[in-house]
């Protein structure tokens, strides 16, 4: 049987998307459903990528391509925080990499990799177009400014925190 | 010197407290320019204002705002506004401030747009790491619509309008619109054969204008206050205010509102404080990655769309990224590269084998492993990229190579000669990316 918990927990943002788009025009809305799926599932898993096009009336390959070509879609579980600091041209003129080999340091892990309770995912990505306030990163899409060793610290305490 | 604006046109927020309120906008003039064109205009005097305005698309390629609404077929519907907000070249963060503090003025131009087109529907494509500024641009469009301004039968006419914010998902090549089309018919953004353009079939087939957020952030004062007012400011062929990003080694890195042509490369430095490390400026890539890179002794030029064209480069979407004299071009032409090789769609061979081997060559000189027939090969690899692709993005890639090779060629040589590849701030480099790749390296699509 399909499963269908997407359409179970979240019907009321589902029709939100739909309504932004023609009645006819229902593939617009793979984009915003997959971002659903990944908050519901954690990343893009095979079940809510079914589910995905079963609401949308395309073939589920169609929305893997989908999934697969944009690099904010997750293919696998990443930590509960996802710590994505910028190491483009910009922010490392303006310390980035020597950020980076502190944020490493202090969790412990290195760029790409997730710390072994889960909880924290560290990677590098191009230009969030905050280049004026660099070094930054987003937490979970959330914009953290003029970082400084002393700012992370305080950053990874308090999502430390948080879970307790 | 100073910030030349005492009175921004754009960047408002700088003036007036928390104008991202609806309340506080429409205080400032906020809305006044849209109530007069649904109430007293017809869509053709609003294209003719801004076509006489001379406004130029901010997005970067310069294109009269007024001609391409002009383009757009009557008999045709219906109609689509699509708002360009995907704002990913590095340097580049104008448009994070627009929508994030002065939204509703985003907004404003957005509808002024459509109604001039006759359009009913709009949708602000905005790159899916603004997922938290986008809050900013959402609650503004709900106040709109709570507040009549957006919706059906404005201002008690029979015009009814919707707009839309959609997410994209990190993919540069999103923001070359027909990729961005694609994208927002739920397809992977991959971009489309032109002609046609856009403009007779864009989203859905239908006719459609794709603008940059910050050229419709004009468009609310020109329709308020007529085309000589905006003219007030800049070039007969570059008319108006233009946001310029500023980033690198300068002391106060942000956001610059200047009029066009008044100003020179080397006055939008010091206004950015100058210098941030003590070391003299060795360059400036004026429009990101993409852009032809500008030596020093070119800082004279001023800024507008010609005269960056009589030195060899481009305004483009105006992001300034200054770097001083410790660095080496090899180094930041492989950071632009691995930059292109990320974003190449994939779609044609020339562009995403090109990018590839590119960055393997740069790699290459990183690791300490090159020669000089490597700092030759890159223009044999260039020359397999350059006028083959079938988009703009697989030029973009050829300029960081071509013109750092163009006005720095003393660094290659240097770089080799000197034995300065294999450094371990390189070595660690190199190894932090293969190491990103390998386990979150995409697949991307090929076609
Ligand atoms: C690879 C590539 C990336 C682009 N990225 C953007 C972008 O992020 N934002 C933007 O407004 N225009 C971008 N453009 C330009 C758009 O294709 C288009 O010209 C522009 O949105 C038109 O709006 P304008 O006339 O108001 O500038 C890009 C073009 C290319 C080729
Ligand atoms: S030039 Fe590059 S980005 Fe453009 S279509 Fe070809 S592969 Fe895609
Ligand atoms: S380069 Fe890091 S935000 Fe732009």
């Amino acid at each position: 049987m399909l499963n269908s918990m997407l359409k179970e927990k979240r019907s009321a943002e589902i029709e939100q998307i739909l309504a932004k788009y023609p009645p006819e025009r229902k593939r617009s809305a793979v984009m915003p459903l997959l971002y659903l799926v990944q908050e519901e599932y954690g990343y893009c898993t095979d079940d809510g990528m079914r589910e995905v096009a079963e609401i949308c009336g395309i073939d589920p390959t169609e929305v893997k391509s989908v999934a697969g070509f944009y690099s904010m879609y997750r293919k696998h579980a990443a930590g509960k925080y996802v710590i994505e600091v910028c190491d483009d041209l910009p922010c490392v003129l303006r310390g980035a990499d020597k950020f980076i080999d502190y944020a490493e340091q202090k969790l412990g892990i290195k760029a790409g990799e997730t710390t072994q309770d889960g909880k924290i995912t560290l990677t590098t990505v191009m230009c969030l177009a905050a280049c004026d306030r660099a070094p930054m990163c987003q937490v979970n899409l959330n914009y953290h400014y003029d970082l400084t060793p002393e700012k992370f610290d305080q950053l990874v305490d308090e999502l430390k925190k948080r879970d307790e | 010197m100073t910030t030349p604006m005492d009175k921004h046109v754009l960047l408002r927020d700088e003036d007036v407290q928390d104008i991202r309120e609806l309340a506080v906008y429409q205080a400032n003039e906020g809305y006044a320019g849209w109530k007069k064109a649904v109430t007293s205009m017809k869509g053709e005097e609003v294209i003719g204002v801004v076509k006489d305005s001379g406004l130029r698309g901010r997005g970067g390629a310069g294109f009269p705002a007024g001609l391409k609404w002009s383009f757009i077929p009557k008999d045709i519907n219906p109609k689509y506004v699509t708002v360009n907000c995907d704002e990913s070249e590095p340097g580049t963060f104008k448009d994070h401030q627009l929508i994030r503090n002065n939204p509703h003025q985003v907004i404003e131009g957005t509808a002024l747009c459509c109604y001039a087109i006759g359009a009913h529907v709009a949708y602000i494509y905005c790159r899916g790491e603004f997922k938290e500024p986008v809050q900013n641009l959402q609650k503004a469009i709900d106040d709109a619509y709570a507040a009549g301004l957006l919706g059906k039968n404005l201002f008690g006419t029979d015009y009814s309008l919707d707009v839309y914010v959609h997410l994209g998902a990190g993919a540069y090549i999103c923001g070359e619109e027909s990729a961005l089309i694609e994208s927002l018919e739920g397809k992977i953004g991959q971009p489309r054969l032109k002609p046609p353009f856009p403009a007779v079939s864009g989203l859905y087939n239908k006719p459609t204008v794709i603008n940059n957020v910050e050229t419709l952030a004009n468009v609310p004062g020109i329709v308020l206050n007529g085309s000589a007012w905006y003219r007030q400011w800049g070039t007969e062929k570059s008319p108006g205010v233009k946001i310029f990003s500023v980033s690198g080694h300068v002391k106060k890195p942000d956001n610059y509102e200047l009029p066009l042509g008044k100003y020179s490369i080397q006055d939008l430095l010091e206004m950015a404080g100058g210098s941030s490390t003590g070391l003299p400026i060795k360059a400036v890539l004026p429009a990101g990655s993409s852009s032809p890179i500008i030596p020093a002794v070119n800082f004279h030029a001023k800024l507008d769309y010609e005269s960056m064209g009589t030195i060899g480069s481009v305004l483009g979407s105006c992001s300034w990224i200054f770097m001083d004299e410790s660095v080496d071009m090899v180094w930041a032409a492989r950071k632009m590269i691995r930059f292109f090789k990320h974003e190449s769609c994939g779609k044609c061979t020339p562009c995403r084998e090109g990018t590839h081997w590119a960055l393997k060559l740069y790699d290459k000189m990183l690791s300490g492993e090159a020669t000089m027939a490597d700092v030759d090969m890159i223009t044999t690899v260039n020359k397999q990229i350059s006028g083959k692709c079938f988009c703009p993005l697989g030029e973009f890639s050829t300029s960081s190579m071509t013109f750092t090779l163009k006005h720095f060629r003393k660094d290659y040589e240097d770089f080799i000669a000197q034995g300065k590849g294999g450094s371990a701030a390189y070595r660690r480099e190199l190894e932090r990316d293969h190491h990103m790749h390998e386990l979150h390296g995409q697949a991307k699509a090929h076609s």
